[in-house]
Formats: structure tokens, C-alpha cells, sequence
């Protein structure tokens, strides 16, 4: 194992500021859940897209910036990654990058999802319903 | 008691049964909850960046892991504890989209592997893949507009 500089992975301020700015992001998602009658499933429809116009304009890149995970792990942060991969892509590919570019940057996350998740299902014991 | 017969009794049941949701609790544990989730991704992203990943990769890395893990605790019950507790907090980092993939594939599975597992997967993540990779290559195309000078369709 590479010797690892501690004091860089627990960069206290940074993890501050990672903190309060996801923390801050759920508080959004919490009151349109409580506020408002958007299912779940929605609100991540909304965010995933939020994230892409944010990151698009390039708004988001200064709260990853300045918050780093804590601006990349919530959904907004997938969006802001598919945004990025595409602009980055048509930077170099033209056209046909901006269908490219964006599933390309969220590769690893996707398939992840899909490998992970269907493993999962698989081990899972489903409650039974009592009828 | 009764089955409920409609989706307006069962509204005004709903009603009836839940709580007024104290939504300053329920931001509160939003909060700490998504911000703890956020920092961890962080720790493992500075690990990944002092063992010397690039940042685009170490992302992915955080990715993949927050994922991998959400998913297993889906599968084990787990998360919907959480869930309950956190609200949003579990919800909007990337751990709720593993989980909005896992739960509906765990509910379907006396479906089957293919049809019931694989295919119900994608019914809440779909969507969001949907939006999310649209509205990519929608500002792909925009910024193709605005921001090169020579415009070719290859």
C-alpha cells in the first residue's frame, strides 16, 4: 500500500463545506417532498434534470468547486457529470459527441447501478405481504 | 379492518393515519443524513485522489461504491430504514438512485428474473436516465451552437 498523506484525505474545511452543501441540497429535496405531492420518483426526475441545465450553463462547476463531493454525490451532481461528458465530447467530436459525450461521463455510475442493483435483487428475500 | 375500496378512502385514511410531517425534524435529519453521505464520498474521493486517480476517475470510483453499497443495503432491508428516518437525505444523493433501481426489482421478483427482476428495474430509474441523457444532448447541441465557429455535421 502507497503511503497515503492522512492530513489531505481529512481536510477538515473541505469536509465542512461537503457537508453543509449536501446537506443543504437534501433540505431542497426534503421540503419538495413534504411541501409539495411530487412522488419520489419525480423529485429525481427534477433534480437529475436541474443538475444538467445547471451544469450546462455552468453554474454547478462553481458548487463543485467550491463543495466537491458534496455537489457531485447528490443527483444533481449525476446530471452536472452527463452535462459536462457532453460538452467535453462536442469539444472534441462535433455533433455527434453531444450523444455521446453524456452517458460516456456517467458510464461507471450507470452500470454500476444496473450490475449492482440487479445482484442485489437477487440475494434480497422480499417481505411477504400478509394478506 | 376493511379493504380499502377507493383511492378516496384510502386518501382520507392516509390522512387520518399519518402525522402532520414536522418538517423542521424532517429537514433536520435530511440535513445531517445527506451531508454525511456527501462527506463520505468525499473521504473516499481525496483516498482515490492521493493514490493518485485522476479526479474524473476517482468520481467515478465514489460513484460506483456509494452504489454498490446502497444497492447491497436495499437488498438486506436496510435502506428503507434509513429512508424512513432520513427522507430526502437518503434519497437525493446517488445512494436513491441505486435504490430507486433496487426496491422495485426486489418487489417484482416473484415475476421472475428477466421479466419481473430485469425488466421492472428501470420503472422509477428509467425515467430519470430518460431526462437526465435528454437533457444532456440537448446542451451538447446548444453549446455546439453557441460555441464553435465551424459548424459540421460529422
Amino acid at each position: 500500500m502507497e503511503n497515503i498523506n492522512w492530513a489531505n484525505v481529512f481536510d477538515w474545511m473541505q469536509l465542512l463545506k461537503c457537508f453543509i452543501t449536501g446537506g443543504i441540497i437534501c433540505i431542497i429535496g426534503q421540503i419538495l417532498i413534504d411541501k409539495t405531492k411530487l412522488t419520489p420518483a419525480r423529485i429525481l426526475v427534477i433534480f437529475v434534470t436541474t443538475g444538467t441545465v445547471l451544469g450546462g450553463l455552468g453554474i454547478y462547476q462553481y458548487l463543485v468547486d467550491f463543495a466537491g463531493a458534496g455537489a457531485t454525490v447528490p443527483l444533481t451532481g449525476f446530471g452536472y457529470n452527463l452535462a459536462k461528458g457532453a460538452i467535453e465530447a462536442v469539444k472534441e467530436t462535433g455533433l455527434i459527441g453531444a450523444f455521446t459525450g453524456g452517458i460516456k461521463a456517467a458510464a461507471g455510475g450507470i452500470s454500476a447501478a444496473i450490475f449492482f442493483g440487479y445482484l442485489a435483487a437477487l440475494i434480497s428475500k422480499p417481505k411477504m405481504k400478509k394478506q | 379492518m376493511n379493504p380499502l375500496e377507493s383511492n378516496k378512502t384510502y386518501q382520507n385514511y392516509v390522512d387520518k393515519k399519518s402525522p402532520n410531517s414536522p418538517i423542521l425534524k424532517n429537514c433536520f435529519n435530511a440535513f445531517w443524513v445527506g451531508g454525511l453521505i456527501c462527506t463520505i464520498g468525499q473521504i473516499i474521493l481525496n483516498i482515490c485522489i492521493e493514490r493518485g486517480f485522476d479526479t474524473q476517475t476517482s468520481g467515478t470510483i465514489v460513484s460506483i461504491l456509494l452504489i454498490a453499497i446502497s444497492a447491497f443495503l436495499t437488498g438486506l432491508n436496510l435502506f428503507n430504514k434509513i429512508g424512513k428516518f432520513a427522507g430526502a437525505g437518503s434519497l437525493i444523493p446517488i445512494t436513491g438512485f441505486a435504490n430507486s433501481i433496487v426496491s422495485p426489482a426486489m418487489e417484482y421478483k416473484s415475476e421472475g428474473y428477466v421479466m419481473g427482476v430485469g425488466g421492472k428495474m428501470f420503472t422509477v430509474a428509467g425515467p430519470v436516465l430518460v431526462f437526465g441523457i435528454s437533457a444532456s444532448i440537448i446542451v451538447g447541441i446548444i453549446f455546439l451552437i453557441f460555441n464553435t465557429q465551424n459548424i459540421t455535421l460529422v
